[in-house]
């Protein structure tokens, strides 16, 4: 994962430094390249949302064929391209062309991938990773568009001015050293108002060291922090409200936005001599006590001081690369990210896939693997059932809601029904006992006997609720009276209900 | 046509009549009623000349000639007994069908008739089923068949048997269900709840002690009956706040509000409560999870709140009583039953109450300061109970009752404190009280029933027992000329003389205890049966002067429905008259009657057929009496303990035979002998067995030394 994902980069920083001015022709509008379109990449309905705001996959094709033309096309999704009729003259055509031919090349690497998928069809291991390649080297192909297209602007040039100075200053952590070969592609910020300050920028990054450690500090400081606090909600309106309640006042903070990669990327520290990445510089300076007594001194073992406190703190915050999405600085109403943390685990959450399965409901996905081991240990606990077909796993939870929306009301578990249908035998038959032991009667909040818990879950196949679907069911006479609008709405929550997410049937026992 | 309309009037007119005449066939255009009277009913119908009549009836029925306008209001008229009904709907068809038609409530004795029932009255509105212990899902589904669009109230509080299934067939197919009763479910779980929540415009709704309902299924009938205006939750054990809270967010036409009893239940829901805009009546007796500092953090008000009940709250103190009343300014009746301390502090919080009218202090400790501030802070009282009171003291309620002329009702239950001089303040200022209990107040002597006598003429009730009472006192207390209920029972020192007074001064005397007033005899008796004709209620236990002279006399008295003579003389020939004279009787208690035997028991099953409940235990009563008695139709409730000729068979058959009982209390030696299946099979239909051990006590233990007894254990 990690090697695949850097190769783009390396290409990336190839086409900036040798400037490649050649704009090649030969890429035709109707080459088999495989239309990246929703349904091949595995992104849920958060993305595909903000992923429809741009310009689609196939657009992106044919823009090295003619740049001013793809412009036009894309007119009515990219809201900057309505400004570039009008100021053709404020732009240099040489980093333009230079920037063109750099994403001419991703976009043949891109195809190459995808050739190689049809070609390998059948190996679903491979096709996965290949998969999440082509959306990456597509995002980035985006994006760089776009931020190609956004030098055609003028008006946007704030944000590059007040990001570039602290770059400079801020590269104090100097006991890391690191192999400029190995190191990534750092752009702390893609929105460029000049050609020639992005050029600068460009190869700013690209030669020295600071801005790289500029972020290895950062993120050293807060991996430490994301593996210490255990994650303990995995609501991700919560994790995303980095700087709700803050209202700092734009302009009052500077913004830096890390790119794709460096978010995604396992490891932030190496070693400058066998290669090794760590997550921590704590385990890399522990890492680098075996290569010499040099590193075992205090000083080198000592955790890097923040020097910064002399000065005045510079408050600091995040814009999330994903163009289009609220926590990119883009955005209108732009909500900055309060750390790298919150930067990683927004990032994951909202643009990338849900790698993570839930092993007990097989239903449930995360990026983040924290907010999979939260949610498995609440699986199977959501006992208290809308009629909407909403869970909760919390009575609380659910009355507020039912209290909220006008006609939803709380959903009472079927073998319940049975239970007081067979009021009137004194004792219950041998047969409908075991029956009903089968449909959870031995559950009684025991959730944390899996094994348990998965065969209750595979008898009663979500079809185990006494809801107004069930009430439609049964042969009572005036049934249509029941008013159904109310319920028409949940009906598509419902049939996700029926799949079997919410098949552990509630039992009362606790009251 | 012209005819029918003048019926119409001439029956308007007659607001209650013991006899109308109509006279059909009379050429007179204004026939007379023939009498105006306000208590009997009876109409007669006639046909003035029986030869035209004849020849009437060639061509068609004279009856059909009333329109049934006029057979409407004259059933209008005969609601106080059933069985005028019954008589009427027999007259002839057009009469059978006019009742049928006519009739609005329906009390089946067994559900296994209400098919049949249901058939004949289409247009029932009120079901109540509390005489059928069991009622199955299709019996309930019959209902729901039925009277789609006329039910409109069910009681289902005492019956068993059915489920959720039964529950929603009647919820969804009588849209215009208003009322279900369903308390005593206790095997009803949220699936039935959710059922009743599918009754869109139900408005009022008892679940008490339906201990497995919880908030999911209170949820489901507060979504789902949005326009409820009575809730009563009592001893729904398994709900708690957020139930409560659901219900008070969605049922906001709520206007009375039980929730006794329920353990869950802390101040958290009160805020929600509070606010519900018509909240009245609100009662949270034995919230035992409410506490002071709970009630002090409600800051919600409530301008509509009028009944509070908070009996039993035993961790809540003056404090968060004192913040609870500063945020109820509109009430008027408050219960505090069982409350640690009545104090200073408690009482001056009542200050801003302008509307009190009524005060509940049963049982608490009362204190005379606290009651003189209460005297003070409250406006004008109409109602004040100190039943079982300690510490009210002849000053402090002198006190108080100088102070609150309007009293209507006074209860001073056990306050063994007070003397005649209360007596002598009640009586000066309270000259309009109605109730007045005063049990147990062994202090009061002969110069307190005077001064009753002498100035509460508006007594209605009165409750002497247990207090030193005689003849003079009890002449005295005649003087209450509207007295209906009178309880004098354990006062050993009254006699006949005094009872001949209370029967020529109390002819409205409806209620009569003279439980173990040893001293009354047949002549007493005899004195009250014909001065009190309006007599229901009689308890002669344990007078053991009384003969069957007594029951002979007390025939006359035709509407008695209940009659205790434990201990009595008398025999099977005494209470055989009882049966004729007092078809009504529907309570019967015989217990230790030792010459009743099976002759009085083939009479009793002949001629009260209206009998509900009877204590047969030491009678010598056999088993062809007690299978005589399963013609009883409405028998529910039986008690035989020590009944020497009873064997096991017989009780067997009496039990499968009596389809109707609900309850039976039986001598436990009998348990092992009767076959289980048929115990199963009776208490599948519905029936409690109750297994009593007690051991056989022939001799009648003297009263005087009962009345010891008694009297050192309230010491």
């Amino acid at each position: 994962m990690d090697f695949k994902l850097r190769r783009p980069l390396e290409a990336s920083s190839n086409a900036s430094s040798s400037m490649m001015s050649e704009i090649s022709r030969n890429l035709k509008p109707g080459l088999p390249f495989i239309p990246c379109d929703s349904t091949n990449i595995c992104y849920g309905a958060r993305q595909e949302q903000s992923f429809s705001e741009f310009p689609p996959p196939q657009v992106t094709q044919c823009h090295g064929l003619y740049a001013r033309e793809q412009k036009t096309e894309t007119k009515n999704q990219l809201e900057p391209s309505s400004a570039v009729n009008d100021l053709v003259m404020d732009w240099n055509p040489r980093l333009m062309l230079s920037n063109l031919s750099f994403l001419e090349q991703k976009i043949h690497q891109v195809q190459d991938i995808v050739r190689s998928i049809i070609s390998q069809e059948g190996r679903a291991n491979e096709l996965a990773a290949q998969q999440q390649l082509v959306t990456a080297d597509l995002t980035y192909i985006i994006i760089q568009l776009i931020s190609t297209a956004g030098t055609l602007l003028p008006n946007i040039k704030n944000a590059l001015l007040s990001a570039t100075p602290p770059v400079a200053q801020t590269g104090v952590v100097a006991n890391l050293p690191v192999n400029a070969s190995q190191k990534h592609h750092e752009v702390l910020s893609v929105e460029l108002a000049k050609a020639s300050e992005y050029d600068e920028l460009i190869k700013d990054l690209n030669s020295g060291g600071e801005g790289d450690e500029l972020i290895k500090c950062l993120n050293n400081s807060v991996a430490e922090v994301s593996e210490s606090i255990p994650i303990e909600d995995h609501d991700i309106k919560d994790y995303d409200d980095g700087m709700d309640g803050e209202n700092l006042p734009p302009g009052s903070y500077e913004v830096l936005q890390l790119e794709k990669e460096e978010i995604l990327a396992p490891h932030t520290h190496f070693c400058l001599i066998c290669g090794k990445g760590f997550k921590r510089d704590a385990n890399l300076r522990m890492h680098m006590r075996g290569h010499g007594d040099e590193y075992k001194t205090a000083a080198a073992l000592a955790k890097p001081s923040k020097e910064a406190s002399s000065e005045p703190a510079i408050i600091r915050r995040y814009s999330c690369p994903f163009v289009g999405c609220k926590r990119n600085k883009e955005h209108k109403k732009f909500q900055p990210l309060k750390t790298i943390l919150c930067v990683k685990n927004h990032y994951k959450r909202s643009h990338c896939d849900k790698s993570y399965t839930c092993s007990r409901c097989k239903t449930k996905k995360f990026s983040v693997i924290a907010d999979l081991k939260t949610h498995e240990k609440h699986c199977g606990r959501d006992k208290w059932i809308c009629s909407c077909g909403t869970t909760f796993s919390r009575k609380d939870k659910l009355f507020g809601h039912v209290a909220l929306f006008q006609g939803h009301t709380p959903a009472i578990p079927m073998d319940d029904a049975k239970v007081s249908g067979m009021s009137d035998h004194v004792q219950v038959g041998e047969t409908t006992n075991g029956m009903v032991a089968n449909m959870g009667y031995n559950f009684s909040g025991n959730a944390s006997d899996d094994a348990q818990s998965l065969d209750i879950k595979d008898v009663d196949d979500g079809q185990g609720y006494f809801s107004p679907m069930n009430f439609d069911a049964c042969n009572f006479g005036g049934l249509d009276e029941f008013p159904r609008s109310a319920y028409d709405v949940s009906e598509s929550p419902f049939s996700f209900l029926s799949t079997g997410t919410c098949s552990f049937i509630p039992r009362n026992g606790e009251n | 046509m012209a005819k029918s309309r003048d019926l119409c009037r001439r029956i308007d007119r007659s607001d209650g009549f013991a006899t109308l005449t109509l006279d059909l066939f009379s050429g007179s255009p204004n026939p007379n009623p023939c009498s105006y009277s306000r208590s009997a009913k009876r109409v007669r119908v006639s046909c003035a000349s029986p030869a035209a009549a004849a020849a009437e009836e060639n061509r068609s029925n004279p009856f059909d000639s009333l329109s049934e306008e006029v057979l409407f209001l004259i059933l209008d008229r005969l609601e106080s007994d059933p069985l005028d009904k019954k008589s009427f709907s027999l007259v002839c068809r057009s009469f059978y069908a006019a009742e049928s038609r006519h009739r609005r409530a329906l009390t089946p004795l067994r559900s296994g008739l209400l098919p049949a029932a249901l058939a004949r009255y289409p247009s029932v509105s009120r079901l109540d089923l509390s005489l059928c212990p069991s009622v199955t899902d299709a019996a309930l589904a019959s209902v729901g068949g039925a009277l789609r669009s006329s039910l409109r109230s069910i009681d289902l509080s005492r019956s068993r048997g059915f489920s959720y299934a039964g529950i929603e067939s009647v919820a969804v197919n009588c849209a215009a269900l208003v009322e279900i009763n369903l308390s005593n479910a206790t095997d009803l779980s949220d699936a039935a709840a959710a059922a009743i929540g599918r009754a869109r415009n139900l408005e009022k709704l008892w679940l008490a002690r339906c201990k497995m309902v919880t908030d999911m299924g209170i949820g489901c009938i507060a979504v789902g009956c949005q326009k409820l205006r009575l809730l009563c939750l009592k001893w729904c054990l398994g709900i708690s706040d957020l139930g409560v809270g659901l219900v008070a967010v969605k049922c906001k036409q709520l206007r009375s509000l039980d929730l006794s009893f329920v353990p869950q239940i802390t101040e958290k829901c009160l805020p929600a409560v509070l606010q519900l805009p018509h909240l009245e009546d609100l009662a949270l007796v034995g919230c035992l999870s409410i506490d002071d500092e709970g009630l002090m953090s409600v800051k919600q008000e409530s301008k509509s709140l009028q009944v509070l009940d908070m009996s039993n709250c035993q961790h809540v103190n003056h404090a968060g009583f004192s913040s609870l009343l500063s945020k109820t300014p509109e009430l008027r009746e408050i219960s505090l039953a069982y409350y640690c301390k009545v104090t200073h502090s408690l009482a001056s919080s009542l200050q801003k109450l302008y509307n009190l009218q009524s005060i509940k202090l049963d049982g608490c400790e009362v204190t005379t300061s606290g009651l003189k501030t209460m005297a003070n802070s409250c406006r004008s009282l109409g109602e004040l109970s100190l039943s079982k009171c300690s510490g009210v003291t002849d000053e402090g309620l002198s006190f108080f009752v100088t102070k609150h002329k309007g009293l209507v009702k006074l209860d001073v239950t056990c306050c063994r404190n007070i003397t005649d001089l209360s007596l002598a303040s009640i009586t000066s200022s309270c000259t309009s009280l109605t109730n007045l209990s005063m049990e147990s107040c062994i202090l009061v002597s002969r110069e307190g029933f005077r001064l009753i006598g002498q100035h509460c003429h508006l007594l209605e009730e009165l409750d002497l027992t247990d207090n030193d009472l005689d003849d003079e006192g009890l002449r005295a207390i005649s003087g209450c000329h509207n007295l209906s209920v009178l309880k004098i029972g354990i006062c050993l020192k009254i006699s006949d003389e005094g009872l001949i007074h209370v029967a020529k001064g109390c002819p409205n005397l409806q209620e009569l205890d003279l439980y173990r007033s040893v001293g009354i005899t047949d002549i007493g008796v005899m004195a009250i049966a014909r001065g009190c004709p309006l007599l229901q209620i009689i308890n002669l236990s344990y007078c053991t002067e009384v003969t069957d002279y007594s029951l002979r006399s007390l025939s006359k008295c035709s509407n008695l429905n209940t009659l205790e003579i434990r201990g009595c003389q008398v025999s099977s020939s005494g209470l055989a008259v009882v049966a004729v004279g007092c078809r009504k009787l529907t309570k019967l208690d015989i217990k230790k009657c030792y010459f009743v035997d099976d002759a009085g028991m083939l009479l009793l099953a002949r001629f009260s057929q209206n009998l509900r409940q009877i204590n047969l235990s030491y009678c010598s009563v056999t088993d062809v009496g007690l299978l005589a008695l399963a013609s009883v139709s409405c028998l529910q409730n039986m008690t035989i303990l020590h009944s020497g000729g009873l064997t096991s068979n017989g009780l067997a058959a009496v039990l499968v035979a009596c389809g109707g009982l609900t309850k039976v209390k039986l001598h436990s030696s009998f348990k092992p002998l009767i076959p289980k299946p048929i115990l199963e099979h009776v208490e599948a239909r519905g029936c409690l067995f109750q297994w009593r051990d007690k051991p056989f006590q022939v001799e009648l233990e003297p009263s005087e030394v009962w009345k010891q007894q008694s009297q050192e254990m309230h010491v």
